[in-house]
């Protein structure tokens, strides 16, 4: 065991040199997710009650695939930094917190490909 | 919440969790929790985004069983949920935005445009939800 004190310990370390980034990096995409989410929004609103053959062609169309691309992939990494932060806020113990971790990034990585993946293969059926 | 401690190290004090007997109800913190709660749901609600693409990605019968559900009773409630949700985290989450700028911090800016967030969220909700059935 030692004696010294946390700080005595962190002491002289030097920064981990990305102090800011996480919270920078959350502001971006929350900014970037303001209108690809009206968008979203509203377009999947006009989509009620559209047929399969009407949501295929509008996925297909290449603006369409496009954002909606841009729309998944900033959404779940916003998600992926959010939910990082309630882990870290309300987790305690370090292997639970851990595990939370890994599970969170895996989830939210799983997710975007899955979703990324799905209008790819309608957009360039 | 109980008597707030920390998980390890020296027993410090810490500022207590603010839904509990230590804080009265304020509609400040409440949107704040809100806007936490309302994150985590959406979190999990990118499923339902990616099933719809997966379903139709995968033809019109996967299209058509997925659909049977979201436009059953109990898929238009968590359809309902989860677009307010969707316009709140939006809504709050501008809010926020101007506070990372140094705007609106007095408590009387605070509560407005907390007050603000609630009416605009609601109704960008039934807007949405307006377009999709009226038009």
């Amino acid at each position: 065991m030692s004696l010294r004190s946390p700080l005595g310990h962190a002491r002289g370390l030097g920064s981990a040199k990305d102090g800011t980034h996480h919270f920078w990096v959350q502001r971006v995409s929350a900014i970037a997710l303001v209108p690809l989410t009206l968008w979203f929004v509203f377009s999947v609103a006009r989509l009620h009650g559209a047929s399969f053959e009407q949501v295929h062609w509008w996925v297909s169309y290449p603006a369409v695939a496009v954002t909606l691309v841009l729309f998944i992939a900033t959404a779940l990494y916003h998600s992926m930094l959010g939910v990082q932060v309630v882990i870290e806020d309300y987790v305690g113990g370090e292997g639970m917190k851990l595990t939370a971790l890994l599970l969170s990034k895996f989830f939210h990585v799983a997710v975007a490909v899955a979703a990324i993946f799905a209008v790819l293969k309608v957009a360039l059926s | 919440m109980s008597t707030p401690k920390p998980s390890s190290g020296p027993n410090r004090p810490l500022s207590p969790f603010m839904i509990g007997p230590y804080y009265k109800p304020q509609l400040t913190s409440m949107l704040s929790i809100t806007h936490r709660v309302t994150g985590m749901a959406l979190s999990f609600g990118t499923l339902l985004l990616a099933g719809w693409l997966i379903a139709l990605s995968n033809g019109p019968d996967a299209y058509h069983a997925y659909s049977k559900h979201v436009m059953a009773w109990y898929g238009q409630i968590l359809l309902l949920g989860w677009s307010w949700a969707l316009l709140y985290h939006l809504c709050n989450g501008i809010r926020h935005l101007f506070w990372d700028v140094g705007k609106g911090f007095s408590l009387p800016a605070a509560y407005r445009s907390g007050y603000a967030v609630v009416a605009i969220s609601g109704v960008l909700t039934v807007a949405v939800w307006a377009l999709a059935y009226l038009t």
